[in-house]
């Protein structure tokens, strides 16, 4: 379990987060969603002590990371799979990593069959691909068989294949039980990994719920109506709801009011419809709708 | 103990303390041979067979700055906080391989030298190492070296980048404690208590009399005894790397 309460971090002029409080449960894939920028990176640096919070505090199942003896035990995180000397060969980065945590070596061989590295655990690891760096960093998070694990956008610029072996990997550590906090700016992506979101924009929290009720929330009702009448129904309509004119053709784009409504609200006033069309919009586009304030107030910094 | 372990891993299974501690071997003793073969007018002195153990101190001065550096360039420095995250206990277990490897480099500069003296000089007659002023200078090269690596390190934990810190290690060394004696009155004064000109009065100040001629040795100066200018230049590689402990510690990783 991860409790952060009031989490600033400010750089300078730079607030990469503000007043954050959110908490991540165990057993559960927790998705930490925000575009570019918004502050995950930082807030997971500052959960790991590797950053100190400008203010605030968060806490790994009530303790402060920095106060963690041989963290690894309990903490696993991949922030960024560069993060090995690449000369190195992938098992002696990982035999200091143990050795640092009184792990034993025999430990480094089983994590690396986890992996599927153990084919090439001689070769140095600057020599990697993207993926197998990846999987050699979550090789590092498991060393210690932790009850948290915090992985940064581990399937940026990963290959489809890479990408649903993370995922798969993921829920098999959360079935075990363990606490998985995951980032990334995408929400399609976090669709399919994450049970419980953590949305933010701007270093501020949005939003934190259950995936499937964010993505109902994000994706609010979206009608597209064409009528003879466009006028008249533009006017009734901007009482009710949100109105805009379809990019495409003469139509109007109608948030917050549902089909039905419109269609009775026609009828009411003799308005013909020729077109009454719920719409699913992408899940990216709702998201970027949730977060386009944020996201454009921070272009303004 | 296991932090020993884990920084002794973390420097042998990377190839440039290798060649650094190479380069250091080979070329400090490389000179004195250079040196003792032409040596051929007069007995060769101690102080003779050691008088090239600054190159080897930088090249070691290096290995010390890239071993941190490069952790911060590669990011393992930041694998290494998450791992041990007090900070300070790994950078000590760092400071403490560092410089025990740098002392037994030294040592092996420091014997190897000599006994390139000893083999190559026409007349060794005053080579031998008798008296406690003998050792110190030869077998003093192996404390200086690990007292310097010290010091490089704690300059690299400062400053994180290979570049920065190995220009600012030499260009101290190598020309600011030179050109502070330029400076007109207080030049001397100041330049007598700059750490790598009071270092080199540990190895080469109060030699024993030999065949040598006054005046004739590399120059030595500073107020202290060796062994005190010993003290001092310890106790400045300490300070820098005490310093550097508070500020890795203080600031964000
Ligand atoms: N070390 C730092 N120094 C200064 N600004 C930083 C630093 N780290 C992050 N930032 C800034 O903080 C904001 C949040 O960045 P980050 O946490 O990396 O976002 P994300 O991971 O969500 O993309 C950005 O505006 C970024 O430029
Ligand atoms: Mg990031």
């Amino acid at each position: 379990m991860i409790e952060a309460t009031g989490l600033t971090k400010h750089y300078g002029a730079t607030k990469a987060v503000e007043d954050l409080s959110f908490t991540v449960s165990p057993g559960r894939v927790t998705g930490f969603l925000g575009p570019n920028g918004a502050g995950k990176s930082t807030t997971m640096r500052m959960i790991l002590g590797l950053d100190r919070p400008t203010s605030g505090t968060v806490l790994i199942d009530g303790k402060n990371y920095l106060d963690l003896h041989r963290p690894l035990d309990r903490v696993g995180a991949l922030l960024d799979a560069k993060w090995v000397h690449p000369n190195r060969s992938a098992r002696a980065h990982l035999q200091w990593l143990a050795r640092s945590n009184g792990i034993p070596d025999r430990r480094v061989d089983e994590v690396l069959d986890l992996v599927g590295l153990t084919r090439v655990a001689k070769r140095r690891a600057g020599g990697f691909s993207l993926g197998m760096s990846q999987r050699l960093g979550i090789a590092g998070t498991l060393l210690g068989d932790p009850d948290v694990l915090l992985f940064d956008e581990p399937v940026n610029g990963l290959d489809p294949e890479g990408i649903l072996w993370i995922r798969q990997f993921m829920h098999r550590l959360a079935d075990e039980g363990r606490t998985v906090f995951v980032s990334s700016h995408l929400l399609s992506e976090m669709a399919q990994t994450a049970q419980d979101l953590i949305v933010i924009g701007r270093g501020r929290l949005i939003a934190q719920t259950s995936t499937r009720q964010f993505i109902e929330d994000a994706a609010e009702d979206t009608v597209k109506v064409r009528s003879p009448q466009l006028d008249r129904l533009r006017e009734l309509l901007a009482e009710h709801g949100r109105v805009s004119e379809s990019a495409t053709d003469a139509a109007l784009v109608v948030h917050g009011v549902e089909a039905s409504a419109i269609g009775e609200l026609a009828a009411r006033h003799g308005i013909t419809l020729h077109e009454l069309s719920p719409q699913l919009g992408s899940l990216e586009e709702a998201f970027m709708q949730l977060t386009k304030e944020s996201v454009e107030y921070h272009a303004h910094d | 103990m296991t932090l020993l372990a884990v920084e002794r891993i973390k420097l042998f299974t990377t190839r440039s303390p290798w060649w650094c501690m190479l380069l250091a071997l080979f070329l400090t003793i490389g000179l004195t041979a250079v040196i003792a073969a032409n040596w051929n007018n007069a007995p060769m002195p101690v102080l003779g067979a050691v008088y090239t153990h600054t190159f080897g101190l930088y090249v070691i001065m290096v290995m010390a700055a890239l071993a941190v550096t490069t952790e911060y360039r590669f990011g393992t420095i930041k694998a290494t906080f998450l791992a041990v995250p007090d900070r300070v206990s790994p950078l000590i277990a760092k400071a403490v391989v560092v410089a025990l490897l740098a002392g037994l480099v030294g040592e092996a500069v420091g014997f190897g030298s000599w006994a390139a003296s000893w083999l190559l000089a026409d007349d060794n007659s005053q080579l031998a190492l008798t008296t406690a002023n003998d050792w110190r200078h030869v077998a003093g090269v192996g404390l200086v070296y690990a007292a310097g690596a010290v010091l490089a390190l704690g300059v690299g934990a400062l400053v994180r980048q290979t570049a920065g810190a190995v220009s600012i290690v030499l260009v101290f060394a190598l020309v600011l404690e030179s050109v502070v004696g330029l400076i007109p009155n207080i030049g001397d004064d100041i330049q007598k208590w700059m750490p790598f000109t009071v270092a080199s009065k540990f190895i080469f100040g109060d030699p024993d009399a030999s065949g040598m001629p006054d005046g004739a040795g590399p120059p030595v100066v500073g107020e202290l005894s060796p062994w005190g200018s010993f003290g001092y230049f310890a106790a400045i590689s300490l300070a820098v790397f005490i310093i550097s402990l508070v500020v890795v510690k203080k600031r964000d990783a």
